[in-house]
């Protein structure tokens, strides 16, 4: 005889589905209707007449024009950054690796302060820089300079387990060929790591570009010099609505965007290996 | 005619070997797991330092740390088909073949001449234009071979040529060895842990135990059991 605690199997599966149906639909709306939302509050009318702002459209250039200056200075030093890192060993070597990784659990807003600490028009090397008439906090080169210390762990990261993890084969038969370790680095190293860099590129521009706290501490919130989206989008709260519901649809369509790239990216690596 | 002379002090024994290979010879290097043999080849192609070590390749010396000569790896000209074959998979076969070419800045007539006519010696040549991430293990090792050749080098290495490939492949392969190191005389180590293959492709057979040479001679008379560590 079959004990009642016992329900058929068709029960259970049934139970099962229900649990796993009543979880996925909960954090899907939990995460989506907040976007939807945005999307609601605005009709389209509105977004297109407000997407002629001046804010806006000063925000979004200066917003475009800083993220992309900082993926450019954290591609082209952090790739041969990540390769030397990956291939040598030297002293403190593990506090490199920590140090890579901490802009990422520290709060934006600390990240801000201690770039102002240090690069302040009083700051310990701010004020060196202040005298030869450079000054750097408060400046469009700080809206940068905070992007690129929140943001290039994403890609330093990414190209880090990249290139630990390529078989050292290749590039050792490349050398045997003849080549030099540019030439390597190159033909060889780059173009097989190619995917998860532009992968890791895609997820720093995004990071770049919604990056409020440091960018406020150090670059403050100077509209037309240091004022970008996420910055735009907070004064707009405060005033006008509808600029900061704008900006920030803007924000999450062009988020969506790299989403969607970087996907595709992946999905295209995972077809060659 | 290669002669290396070398010593390195590893992680658990220290390597301390030395080898002649003649022209047109194929000298098959066998021993256990971890038994230096590996090393050997990457100390004689450059790619690691030896501690102390005498290489010379045709009676051009490319290694005497006495006298702090140490020729580039780059230009030593030594063929070499690692582990895997490491082809570049994002290269065309075509590509891959002239890379070591390319990197000699040949001209291009010469380059397309030479690719072509190692594509044909290795039976690829209408795999010229596929991806080399696309090819079978026996297709690979062929395509890492020509590669290996077509820069005329004046030593072949080959590390575990036949570990990933099937029967046929590995006698393709085999064969493809043998015929194109007695053709161009040029001498041939080649790297396996297979007695077979040992007795199918080398002329010479040297066995390797914790960095010292155990055994060397005929391949066919070969011991079954290493007499120091008893590896087979």
């Amino acid at each position: 005889m079959i004990p009642k605690r016992f329900r058929p199997k068709k029960y259970r599966r049934n139970l099962t589905y229900l649990a796993a149906g009543i979880l996925i639909v909960g954090v899907t709306l939990y995460l989506a209707l907040p976007i939807l939302a945005l999307f609601i509050r605005i009709s389209p009318d509105l977004f297109f007449a407000t997407i002629h702002d001046p804010e806006v459209i000063s925000a979004l250039w200066l917003s475009l024009f800083t993220t992309c200056i900082t993926l450019a200075v954290v591609i082209l030093v952090g790739t041969p950054f990540a390769y030397y890192h990956c291939r040598y060993s030297y002293p403190g070597k593990v506090v490199v690796d920590t140090l890579i990784d901490l802009p990422l659990v520290l709060p934006p807003a600390v990240a801000g302060v201690a770039l102002l600490v240090l690069y302040g028009r009083v700051g310990l090397l701010g004020k060196y820089f202040n005298m030869l008439g450079i000054p750097l906090a408060f400046t469009t080169l700080a809206v940068i300079m905070a992007q690129i210390f929140v943001a290039s762990p994403f890609y330093l990261r990414q190209a880090k387990s990249l290139f630990e993890q390529l078989d050292p084969a290749y590039e050792q038969t490349a050398r045997t060929l003849g080549a030099s370790s540019l030439r390597t680095l190159t033909l060889v190293t780059l173009p097989m790591t190619a995917s998860g860099l532009i992968s890791g590129a895609v997820m720093t521009f995004g990071r770049a570009l919604g990056e409020f706290g440091a960018t406020i501490m150090f670059a403050g919130n100077l509209p037309g010099v240091t004022q970008t989206m996420p910055l735009a989008v907070y004064v707009g709260m405060q005033g006008n609505v509808n600029v900061g519901l704008t900006i920030s649809i803007l924000l999450v369509i062009i988020s969506f965007t790299i989403m969607i790239a970087v996907r595709i990216i992946q999905k295209r690596e995972a077809g060659h290996a | 005619m290669l002669e290396a002379v070398m010593v390195k002090r590893l992680r658990d024994f220290t390597l301390d070997f030395a080898l002649t290979v003649q022209p047109g010879e194929i000298m098959v290097l066998m021993g256990g797991n971890g038994s230096g043999k590996s090393t050997t080849l990457n100390i004689i192609s450059g790619l690691i330092e030896a501690d102390t070590a005498m290489i010379t390749l045709n009676n051009q010396c490319l290694c005497r740390t006495k006298d702090d000569v140490d020729v580039p790896v780059e230009d030593r000209r030594i063929g070499y088909v690692l582990q895997n074959s490491a082809v570049f998979p994002c290269m065309t076969v075509r590509d891959n073949i002239a890379f070591g070419l390319r990197a000699r800045h040949l001209g291009w007539s010469v380059i397309a001449e030479r690719v072509a006519l190692w594509m044909d010696r290795m039976h690829i040549a209408d795999l010229a234009d596929v991806k080399a991430g696309n090819l079978s293990g026996g297709q690979k090792q062929r395509v890492a071979l020509a590669r290996a050749l077509v820069i005329e080098p004046g030593l072949l290495m080959m590390d575990e040529p036949f570990t990933a490939l099937d029967v046929e492949s590995t006698q393709a392969v085999k064969d493809l060895t043998r015929r194109f190191v007695k053709k161009i005389q040029i001498p041939c180590i080649v790297v396996t842990h297979r007695v077979t293959d040992s007795t199918d492709i080398g002329d010479r057979a040297c066995v390797l135990c914790q960095g010292r040479k155990e055994w060397e001679g005929i391949p066919s008379e070969m011991p079954e059991i290493c007499s120091v560590c008893h590896c087979k």
